[in-house]
């Protein structure tokens, strides 16, 4: 009895120590950015153009690369992969063909970034002939996110209650209608969250703009979705190891992860915000 | 047997659930504008039976059946495409009753905005009415905009049957509709279902022996899928003619 007590906290200190050390790890990291970021964040340098390779001057054409490639993600990702969650958790039939389905789709998740770059240089920059642009760039990343935003789509679907599908059904509503009205509403918050990971990742992601859009040094704003941009993770990645003076533009290195950062946070929050709004609305 | 019209009826009908057969070879004609209980044990068939009659099984994967289901003297499984226009002739409330989180007025006009009725005041008059024949009218008719997941247990159960009937179905299936009820909304739904009785045919599963006492004309007994035994309800209650019948009303299983 004694020793089970004593296992008993012994583990529950050990789980609460490794979530404590995760915490400290995030904190750390966003403190470091924070601290050695926050001197060169300035208006100049979010509303500025770069200079002399980056070394002197803003980030502004990154940050609106950076929004445009995600802005561009999701709208293409987020439309695709409600309609495959909804065509697979109310429309596919159980077997062998949603297996296989199901089976594509973590495959697709467990695709290396790097793999999805060169499928976007291949298929959209060559074959489609699209070139290194917005567009080319934000389907790739619209790729890469489409499986957690289908994951997500699919289990907020499916918490969605039987009865309320059967109540609407039971009423004469065809299975459109009573996905329309009597499904989707409430399961849209659950959605948002599934985008609020994707966007996440599509801000952040190096690789696959690496081929298919991302400039190197590019001081000025995209015209067209044919236009190529600089990004906020690829001007980091640039200022870091390849640029002539990496030691000498660390402070516009961390500058850059900051704003990313920031991006990052702020393009979640709208998403939390709006998906509390749905929630407040909706109880069963 | 049946001295009223026929209004719902099966020939012959075997249902299976993938290979589990759930009906065997059933046959019944049930009266209109009265008041069917069906009867016994958990598993029975009772519900499967019920759902036979709004296409609510074909919802399901893998189910199928033989034989002929008929409403007014049609087949209702022939036109596949016919089970939303089926559905709103045959209303159905369910054994744990599911509100949708909308507002009680959204609730009740729901399937009428479903069957294209857009006009607000003929909307709020059909949300009056139902509220009205449910029984329901006047406990809610100063919060209509209030969500339906905050009423009680008994005045959500209500609240479904009104939303059942603002569709304005001949027929209302009902699956146990008070058995996660206390006494007193019990009492009410049961009231409920006698008043209805005038204007609807009704098919009720339970597994109350006396709310089915209570409430029906004509009772149906189930048993592993069978159909035992379908009679006058009084007749079932005091002479029936199965052994398996008189068993399990005295209580002797089930």
């Amino acid at each position: 009895m004694r020793n089970k007590k004593v296992t008993e906290y012994f583990l529950i200190s050990l789980i609460r120590l490794v979530t404590y050390i995760v915490v400290a790890i995030v904190g750390y990291i966003i403190i470091d950015i924070f601290i050695k970021g926050l001197p060169t964040l300035s208006w100049e340098f979010i509303s500025g153009f770069p200079r002399r390779s980056g070394a002197e001057g803003g980030i502004l054409p990154a940050i609106v690369g950076t929004i445009c490639l995600v802005t561009g993600a999701i709208s293409v990702a987020l439309p695709l992969g409600m309609a495959s969650a909804i065509y697979l958790t109310e429309y596919a039939k159980q077997g062998r063909f949603k297996e296989i389905i199901g089976l594509a789709i973590s495959t697709l998740a467990g695709v290396p970034s790097i793999v999805f770059g060169l499928f976007g240089l291949g298929l959209f920059v060559l074959f489609f002939g699209f070139g290194a642009s917005i567009l080319s760039g934000s389907l790739t990343l619209a790729f890469m996110i489409l499986p957690t935003i289908i994951v997500s789509s699919e289990e907020a679907l499916r918490a969605v209650p039987v009865t309320l599908r059967e109540g609407s059904l039971a009423l004469g509503a065809s299975k459109w209608q009573t996905i329309a009205r009597n499904v989707l509403p409430y399961a849209l918050p659950g959605m948002f969250t599934g985008s609020i990971l994707g966007i996440g990742r599509a801000a952040g992601e190096t690789a696959p703009i690496l081929l298919t859009v991302a400039a190197f040094y590019l001081p000025k704003l995209p015209r067209s979705i044919f236009d190529q941009v600089m990004a906020l993770p690829y001007h980091l990645y640039v200022l870091a190891t390849q640029h002539p003076e990496a030691e000498k533009v660390l402070p516009m290195q961390y500058g850059t992860a900051l704003v990313l950062l920031l991006l990052v946070i702020l393009f979640n929050l709208s998403a939390i915000i709006l998906r509390n709004r749905f929630r407040k609305k909706i109880q069963w | 047997m049946v001295g009223k019209n026929v209004k719902m009826e099966m020939r012959a009908v075997n249902f299976y659930y993938g290979k589990t057969q759930a009906l065997f070879d059933v046959s019944i004609a049930i009266p209109e504008k009265r008041v069917t209980a069906l009867i016994g044990p958990s598993g029975c068939g009772k519900s499967t039976f019920l759902r036979m009659f709004n296409r609510m099984n074909d919802i399901i994967d893998g189910t199928n059946h033989t034989g002929e289901v008929m409403i007014d003297g049609e087949s209702i499984y022939q036109n596949n495409n016919s089970s939303a226009e089926l559905r709103k002739k045959v209303g159905m409330v369910f054994q744990k009753s599911n509100p949708f989180p909308k507002s009680i007025f959204e609730n009740v006009a729901y399937g009428p905005k479903i069957h294209g009725i857009k006009e607000r005041t003929q909307l709020r008059e059909i949300v009056e009415n139902s509220l009205k024949a449910a029984a329901l009218w006047e406990e809610v008719k100063d919060r209509l905009n209030k969500n339906a997941t905050n009423l009680s247990g008994g005045q959500q159960q209500r609240l479904c049957i009104a939303r059942a009937l603002a569709v304005e179905p001949d027929i209302l299936l009902m699956d146990e509709p008070a058995s996660a009820l206390d006494p007193k909304s019990t009492t009410r739904i049961e009231n409920l279902i006698s008043e209805l009785q005038k204007n609807y045919t009704i098919v009720i599963v339970t597994h109350n022996m006396q709310q089915a006492a209570r409430v029906s004309n004509y009772t149906a007994f189930f048993y592993e899928g069978h159909l035992v035994e379908f009679d006058k309800t009084n007749k079932i209650f005091t002479t029936p003619i199965k052994q398996q019948t008189e068993d399990y009303i005295t209580g002797r299983f089930g």
